[in-house]
């Protein structure tokens, strides 16, 4: 690929829980708007990767660099860390008690120290950008999934970050709600942001993303462009999987 | 004398009403100036323990586990007595209205403690983690994003707390407090007569009615709809 640094560089990544050891030595560089997707069977780490990506699960052993800065160092500040990663989870994870715009205004107004009015326009420029320009003041409860989890992808992106992390962000959507958030998706794509997918849309990893990695056991099993792991993989776990999932 | 007049005499004296009055209004005023002490440090006193809690310091919750249980446990009557009639020895003298204070508010922290940190342990961990993962520290995420989902949780039973320990006020006539039971029952001693009494009751239901009413305000305004 680039010869240039990663922005994201991840060696030797371990994690345990227990006894159990869920990430046995993760090697992975994605380069700047690079779109990464990450399938395998359930159990198979993918969400504890992105999860030790900004140490919302602390890893047990490994390195993972950052834009210059190592995450897993002791003195790295998280919270400045974090302001440059999104995430988005499956579940969306919206404050209920705040409106679609307050979701995607607070981290500017409490991280940022942004005024109210700035945080506001920031905020509704990034919720136009996921298609909710007429949903600002509406609560959680009063929208879709697909449009809770877009609200959630406008609050990641407010903070104008570098990578945004997706832990399955369509696995708890009806599937004629699917499209818009994949559609969201397409369009950070075209716009260059780099991103680390935990997903198993088969057809949108086909379409949109750069590299497919398959993992199992805590270990990457193979790694390279969906044309090579969706379609002709050449593990023999791989292909297994992928059958499965497209069967 | 009809059973009317009978009546009348015991619960409803005239000369009874006019002499008491003004004493129970003033006990009306103590109850009131007490009730919103408690009501205040009670209140203050819980959410900051639960919120002390929640950083999970395992020496200052084993504390706070204990404290709480204790004030949860014991009736209130016993402290009362226990502090007014003990700390007199040990060479610390309090009036009888702080040491009604002090109890009732330890009384009502304990159990907005436990309220609260409730409502703080059901807010979902994904909660903390969106939250986190914007950048916000552990206490911007506790007071922005846990605590408002807390708090509308715990109003219900905060309400029901605080008006039930506000009323354990009439406790402070065993010490002489002399709020409106304590008025009452002096009133009632001296003349033998039902009336003193009867107007304590009514000065309660005039105080207590508008903050039931208050608390039931409070639970709509807070309740939010959820999905």
């Amino acid at each position: 690929m680039t010869s240039t640094t990663p922005l994201l560089d991840i060696s030797g990544l371990r994690k345990s829980f227990g006894t159990t050891e869920v990430l046995r030595g993760i090697d992975l560089a994605v380069a700047a708007r690079e779109l990464t997707f990450i399938i395998g069977p359930s159990g198979s780490g993918k969400s504890t990767l992105l999860r030790c990506v900004n140490r919302l699960e602390e890893p047990s052993g490994g390195r993972i660099v950052f834009d210059g800065v190592e995450v897993t160092a002791p003195s790295t500040n998280l919270n400045t860390l974090r302001r440059s990663m999104g995430m988005v989870f499956q579940s969306f994870n919206l404050y209920p008690h705040m409106t679609a715009l307050g979701n995607v205004t607070l981290a500017l107004r409490k991280v940022l120290g942004k005024p109210r009015e700035e945080a506001d326009a920031i905020g509704q420029r990034a919720l136009a950008d996921v298609g909710l320009a007429d949903k600002t003041t509406n609560y959680p409860n009063e929208l879709s999934g697909g449009q809770q989890q877009r609200v959630a992808i406008a609050r990641a992106l407010a903070l104008d970050p570098k990578i945004v992390l997706f832990d399955e962000p369509t696995s708890a959507l009806d599937p004629e709600l699917v499209g818009s958030v994949l559609a969201v998706m397409r369009d950070l794509k075209a716009r260059g942001m780099t991103m680390l997918v935990v997903s198993h849309e088969m057809r949108f990893a086909r379409d949109a993303a750069d590299r497919v990695i398959f993992m199992e056991h805590g270990q990457i099993v193979e790694d390279g462009p969906p044309s090579q792991v969706l379609v002709n993989p050449r593990e023999a776990r791989t292909r297994a999987f992928v059958g499965e999932l497209t069967r | 004398m009809t059973n009317w007049e009978r009546f009348l005499e015991t619960f409803f004296k005239p000369d009874m009403l006019i002499k008491y009055w003004p004493s129970i209004l003033k006990g009306m005023a103590v109850t009131l100036e007490l009730a919103a002490a408690v009501v205040l440090t009670g209140l203050v006193l819980g959410f900051a323990l639960a919120c002390l809690r929640s950083y999970r310091w395992r020496v200052i919750n084993v504390i706070i586990v204990i404290l709480v249980d204790m004030f949860r446990a014991l009736p209130p009557l016993v402290a009362i007595l226990l502090l007014y009639f003990g700390l007199p020895h040990v060479g610390l003298n309090l009036s009888s209205f702080v040491v009604l204070w002090l109890v009732l508010s330890f009384v009502l922290a304990a159990f907005a403690e436990e309220i609260v940190w409730a409502g703080i342990t059901s807010t979902s961990k994904g909660q903390w983690e969106a939250a986190r993962s914007t950048g916000l520290t552990f206490t911007q995420t506790l007071v922005w994003v846990i605590l408002p989902q807390a708090i509308r949780l715990g109003v219900p039973p905060l309400t029901n707390r605080t008006i039930a320990i506000t009323k354990n006020t009439a406790l402070g006539t065993v010490i002489g407090v002399p709020e409106i039971l304590n008025q009452a029952t002096s009133a009632q001693s001296f003349t033998g007569n039902a009336t003193p009494l009867m107007m304590g009751a009514i000065a309660y239901v005039i105080l207590f009615v508008p903050i039931v009413i208050a608390g039931r305000w409070i639970e709509t305004r807070f309740a939010w709809r959820r999905a």
